[in-house]
């Protein structure tokens, strides 16, 4: 999973997609995660990290953490498998 | 190099709700690197906000609207050049192209230079003959359909499906979500911008607009895609932010390459739900946020001066993505005496 190239992540969780124009804004973690997808960390490397860091249950992060993925790739701020091979 | 000193007449000082672009273009030229400007407003009506605004216009001449005739336009003109020696104009709405198109001629053995479309190119790119283009160009466009009478409504859901768009031949447009309402917006649109009215697909999606210039060549000078962030209720962009999506520009060059275009132009385009993207309009001016062009980079007013000079331009390449516009509204306070000399006198 890996975060479109050319979306832009301010320090303060803006989110800006420069193809379609649109902002996004998301918490201090959500901003830790995205790092961690520029970053081409898998699903369980970023797991252990935020649940090394903070205290919160495996499950319900994981829950949580789909999600989060689930409204990136709506968003097309995921890059697809095409994108990715390509 | 001293910077020449040109005087450019400008139309659209209407810097309302539904802003005409005349007072955005009037910013650009301003800050012209090319040249100074003395700059002529042309304007219909009284209240044109721009006529009062003299940081910007330095002399504003009432004109005759378009439906008054070509001569009385001509005979207009004639009297502001004897005045003013104008060197170029820029006329910013669709109603008032067809008579400065035809005028072009005459225009340039006074002096004045314009560059605008060439008549077939203003005849072509009509959003009543939107299908022809599209299919003619390759370009994807909604299906639509002209109507002149409101007997043929009742056909139509036969080949639409309801929501449609129905459209005057130069502005307005209304979604209609039965026959009813279609034969509302016939009757309202067609009482305001005369016959015919076009009936048009509706595409679900997102609006984008991209402003640009052509050389007549084919060649692209400049081009900036835009997302409207903030839209009236006339559908106007309050706000806007410049993007970089390679399909638009794609379809921006080859729309170019494939007519010609020659001058500035915006384009109306509607992206769907899988990505496709559909050509709604062609409007054949530059628009009223052009000023957003010249804050990514793209002074598209200055180049399409120095191209009605005559000039050999360079094409520009890049603009900044992620800039904003944001719009608002202010009061100005005039003297009732600048009101009487411009409506009595139609000069200020």
């Amino acid at each position: 999973m890996k975060l479109k190239k050319n979306v832009a992540v301010s320090e303060s969780g803006l989110l800006f997609n420069p193809v379609t124009g649109e902002s996004f804004s998301v918490n201090p973690i959500g901003v830790e995660i995205l790092n961690f997808l520029r970053e081409e960390k898998t699903d369980e490397q970023i797991s252990e990290a935020i649940l090394g860091k903070y205290n919160a249950e495996k499950q319900a992060f994981e829950n949580d953490y789909q999600d989060f993925i689930g409204v990136l790739s709506h968003n097309n701020l995921i890059e697809s498998h095409e994108e990715t091979n390509a | 190099m001293k910077k020449p000193t040109l005087n450019i007449a400008v139309t659209g000082l209407n810097a309302i709700d539904s802003p005409g672009p005349g007072v955005s273009v009037i910013r650009a030229l301003r800050e012209a690197a090319s040249f100074n400007t003395r700059i002529i407003g042309l304007s219909y009506e009284s209240l044109e906000p721009g006529i009062y605004m003299h940081d910007l216009v330095d002399r504003t001449y009432s004109i005759p609207y378009p439906t008054a005739g070509i001569d009385l336009l001509f005979e207009r003109l004639q009297y502001i050049q004897e005045k003013e020696k104008l060197d170029v104009i820029i006329p910013n709405f669709d109603a008032e192209l067809y008579p400065f198109i035809k005028l072009e001629h005459n225009l340039k053995t006074m002096g004045i230079h314009m560059f605008l479309p060439t008549l077939h190119q203003f005849e072509e790119r009509n959003k009543v003959n939107l299908n022809d283009f599209g299919k003619k160009y390759g370009i994807k466009v909604p299906k639509s359909k002209v109507i002149y009478d409101l007997s043929t409504v009742h056909s139509l859901p036969s080949e639409f499906s309801f929501p449609m768009i129905v459209k005057g031949k130069f502005y307005d447009a209304s979604i209609a979500y039965s026959i009813e309402q279609v034969k509302s917006y016939f009757n309202k649109i067609s009482a305001k911008w005369g016959l015919p009215v076009i009936i048009q697909e509706f595409i679900h999606g997102t609006e984008f607009n991209v402003t640009g210039l052509g050389d007549g060549t084919g060649k692209t000078i400049a081009a900036v895609p835009m997302r409207k962030q903030y839209i009236t209720d006339k559908g106007k962009a309050w706000g806007g932010i410049s993007i970089s999506d390679e399909k638009m520009l794609d379809m921006t060059r080859k729309f170019l390459r494939n007519t010609k275009w020659r001058g500035g132009f915006e384009l109306e385009l509607m992206k769907n739900k899988d990505g496709e993207l559909y050509l709604l309009e062609i409007n054949p001016r530059l628009p009223a946020w052009i000023y957003l062009a010249v804050g990514v980079g793209q002074n598209i007013p200055e180049v399409l001066v120095n191209l009605a000079m005559g000039h050999t331009v360079k094409p520009f390449t890049e603009y900044a993505v992620g800039k904003m516009f944001v719009r608002y509204s202010w009061d100005m306070i005039v003297d009732r005496e600048e009101f009487e000399q411009i409506s009595m006198y139609g000069e200020l």
